[in-house]
């Protein structure tokens, strides 16, 4: 079926059609991620993808690369533990809103905070998309959801601000809309040495976008298009959304720390001296 | 396969149980190791940390039980042999991921530390109330070793033994130490690498491209892969098939966790190791394991010295439940009694395989401390009263 | 289980899966050169898939294969097929 098409060497043809509603992101947000891979200048095999629960936890299931769907909110964790079993591996979490920023949200900021090496894909679509469009840690307030039905009475987390004060080395955000510029951050992510973190605005036309009038998939994006407008290297804390749709994309953190490892292996060579070797992974 | 002598510290060694644990593992070849510090556990790790970074192990402090449990899996996956302790609250924490681990089919290792509970409880004193938890903890159906040491030496041989477990059947093994058996410090006497028998991982020597994670060709386990290799495999939490590919069919649901739950079951004679004195002829049967049998084996010597048949039957592995050597006892055995540090875990199941054939007592204790041994030498003697009444009690 | 569909202009080539297709239109309304319209004919789950209206003007760009969240088109620049 889409044999032909050039990137279905990293995707699971046998497993397509996918789950996704007629004008989900997530798709898309996929069609970036096999880019980024195809164009990052590492092999496949190298790359292991890590996904927790929810609409966006089921890519893993559709990438044709080591993948693991883990359990709600731990994706990070399990990477982790990857990462330091066989730090050769390139791991790449790929996971939602409310499972990397709810209940997952503990494990996040001390990945940051440890600078693991690994790279934090978050598809951000407002809502719980797999359960029926609950509120999560990201919907603007005011937003109507399924467990917020008079309008959530919250305010949201600003993600990249959040990532950014956790000890993130690189942070950005593009919508589904800008799909060149969210390749290249995925692609600079995967590269980067450290704690990456790119945000992926995106439609979920059936529940959130419905519950808030905002169209299908298409006029969703649209409105990106709208009201995006793009400042690389602006200061996080300015980058917060709200329910105008007003949405600020770029690059905004790009910056060097040691990563877990390096500082492991630097103060244990400092501390025990030259009998100490090196820690490369278990094997 | 022998132990990598790098982790093998051998010689007799002053060690307590915890302390002793810690060696088991480097001398099972585990190197990875994720914990969060929780008492009386905490000193398993804590030698961990020290230990680690001169073989080669990485040892990381996770943010919680949750992160930790789940870590090791990574760990696993990513190539290693791994573990993480904990005492009763932690455990409470891991059990969604113990679930995952045994849908998954990842060898792994957890060490549980049991102290007085429920809830906070009394976390320097002794329980064994976690033993129910252990095999039912977490949701949904699985099967699950489970090992109980009774000395620091046990702790040292059985962490090894756990791990090879955990190999050989891919599941995730506990180890169902106490507070006193973690805490006392006893000989332990660490072999030589050539004497330690390990169980290797065995991966999946499939062509790439060809490999199917749980494809098993009518064996009961199937051979693991890790990433990196190249396979390209994917593996999920939800119920899947041989491709690891989720299958949402009561057919798949059957075929899927059957074998999770038969793998155990129908090699629980392989898997069972048992400790007897005496059970043969016996009158009365004393039934225990961990901290609790090394008091029973101090009332069994009272009772035998008043002329009692009383065998003594310890629970190395507490799961699987030995069904079939109960019940090979309980046709010529009168009584079977079970100490343990709770109100009723390790009994209930007990009592289920008796399947009243005999008569069982049950000795409740809530934890904090332990029984005292003439607790369970009354008990002896009135259940050996009760199944031989023609017995003059003044012979005694 | 439609065929998929190729439709070549001078400069780039377009492909369509039409049975993959969810009839979202993104790739309508985002193709820069207009190449894209909604066809009269049925998928096999009742959408209208795309067709290739005026292929000449094709570039080969591919946007349609970035965006599409089915990968059910994708376009190639013919320079590289050859």
């Amino acid at each position: 079926m889409v044999n032909n098409n050039p990137v279905s060497d990293l995707l699971r043809t046998d497993r397509m059609p996918h789950i996704w509603c007629s004008g989900c992101g997530l798709g898309t947000t996929v069609n970036c991620f096999v880019r980024a891979v195809a164009g990052c200048g590492l092999p496949p095999d190298q790359i292991t993808v890590v996904s927790g629960i929810g609409c966006t936890g089921r890519v893993a299931g559709y990438l044709k690369l080591d993948s693991f769907h883990t359990t709600h909110g731990r994706p990070i964790p399990f990477a982790t533990g990857l990462k330091l079993a066989n730090p050769r591996l390139k791991v790449v979490v790929y996971s939602g809103d409310g499972d990397l920023f709810a209940i997952g949200g503990n494990h996040f900021i001390h990945a940051a905070r440890r600078n693991m090496d690994m790279t934090v894909i978050c598809v951000n679509n407002f809502t719980y998309g797999m359960t029926g469009g609950q509120v999560t840690p990201t919907t603007p307030t005011g937003a109507i959801a399924s467990t917020a039905p008079y309008g959530n009475t919250e305010d949201p987390f600003n993600l990249p601000y959040l990532a950014d004060s956790a000890g993130a080395v690189y942070v950005a955000r593009w919508t589904t809309f800008h799909v060149r510029q969210a390749t290249k951050a995925m692609k600079e992510a995967i590269q980067k040495k450290g704690f990456s973190f790119v945000e992926l605005v995106s439609p979920c036309p059936t529940l959130y976008g419905r519950r808030n009038r905002m169209g299908d998939g298409l006029d969703m994006m649209e409105g990106y298009k709208e009201n995006s407008t793009i400042r690389n290297g602006a200061d996080t804390r300015d980058v917060g959304m709200d329910i105008s749709g007003k949405i600020v994309c770029g690059k905004f953190v790009d910056r060097e720390r040691p990563s877990f490892l390096e500082q492991y292996n630097t103060r244990l060579a400092a501390r025990l001296g030259p009998s100490y070797k090196n820690y490369e992974g278990v094997l | 396969m022998k132990a990598d002598p790098k982790g093998v510290l051998t010689g007799a060694h002053f060690l307590d149980g915890d302390h002793a644990c810690s060696e088991g593992a480097l001398s099972a070849g585990c190197r990875f190791a994720a914990g969060y510090p929780i008492t009386p556990s905490t000193e398993i790790v804590e030698r961990i940390a020290s230990r680690f970074p001169q073989v080669g192990g990485m040892f990381i402090q996770m943010e919680d039980e949750i992160a930790s449990s789940i870590a090791i899996q990574g760990a696993v996956w990513g190539g290693a042999k791994a573990m993480t302790v904990t005492s009763g609250p932690g455990f409470s924490l891991m059990m969604e991921h113990i679930g995952f681990a045994a849908m998954l089919e990842t060898p792994c290792v957890f060490v549980d530390v049991q102290r007085a509970g429920p809830s906070t409880g009394q976390p320097t004193l002794p329980g064994q109330a976690d033993m129910m938890q252990a095999r039912w903890g977490s949701h949904g159906d699985y099967e699950i070793i489970a090992l109980c040491p009774n000395s620091p030496q046990e702790c040292y041989d059985l962490t090894i033994r756990a791990f090879n477990l955990a190999e050989e059947y891919r599941v995730p093994v506990m180890i169902m130490m106490d507070e006193c058996v973690g805490h006392m410090t006893e000989k332990v006497v660490i072999p030589s690498p050539e004497e330690i028998e390990i169980t290797e991982r065995r991966y999946t020597t499939a062509k790439l491209g060809e490999y199917r994670p749980y494809f098993t060709d009518g064996e009961m386990v199937p051979p693991i892969a890790k990433a990196g290799d190249g396979h390209r495999f994917h593996v999920t939490g939800l119920t899947h098939d041989e491709r690891g590919y989720p299958v949402m069919s009561p057919e798949v649901q059957e075929k899927c966790v059957r074998r999770l739950v038969d793998k155990i079951r129908l090699n629980a004679e392989r898997i069972i190791s048992l400790e007897e004195s005496e059970t043969e002829g016996a009158d009365v049967i004393v039934v225990s394991y961990g901290i609790t049998s090394r008091v029973s084996v101090k009332a069994i010597e009272m009772a035998r010295a008043d002329g009692i048949k009383v065998g003594h039957l310890r629970l190395i592995t507490a799961w699987p439940f030995p069904e079939k050597r109960i019940r090979e006892l309980v046709g010529r055995t009168g009584a079977f009694i079970m100490p343990e540090l709770n109100y009723g875990q390790m009994f209930f199941e007990m009592q289920r395989v008796i399947d009243g054939k005999a008569k069982s007592y049950l000795l409740p204790h809530g934890g904090g401390t332990v029984h005292k041994p003439e607790v369970i030498y009354r008990t002896i003697k009135e259940a050996a009263l009760e199944c031989r009444p023609q017995v003059e009690e003044s012979a005694w | 289980m439609a065929e998929a569909k190729e439709t070549k202009g001078p400069r780039g080539m377009v492909t369509i899966n039409p049975d993959m297709c969810k009839g979202c239109g993104i790739c309508i309304r985002f193709c820069p050169a207009g190449v894209l319209e909604f066809s009269d004919e049925f998928n096999s789950k009742g959408y209208h898939p795309p067709r290739a209206v005026r292929p000449e003007a094709c570039t080969g760009c591919d946007l349609c294969g970035i965006y599409c969240p089915d990968f059910a088109i994708f376009g190639i620049l013919l320079k590289t097929v050859a």
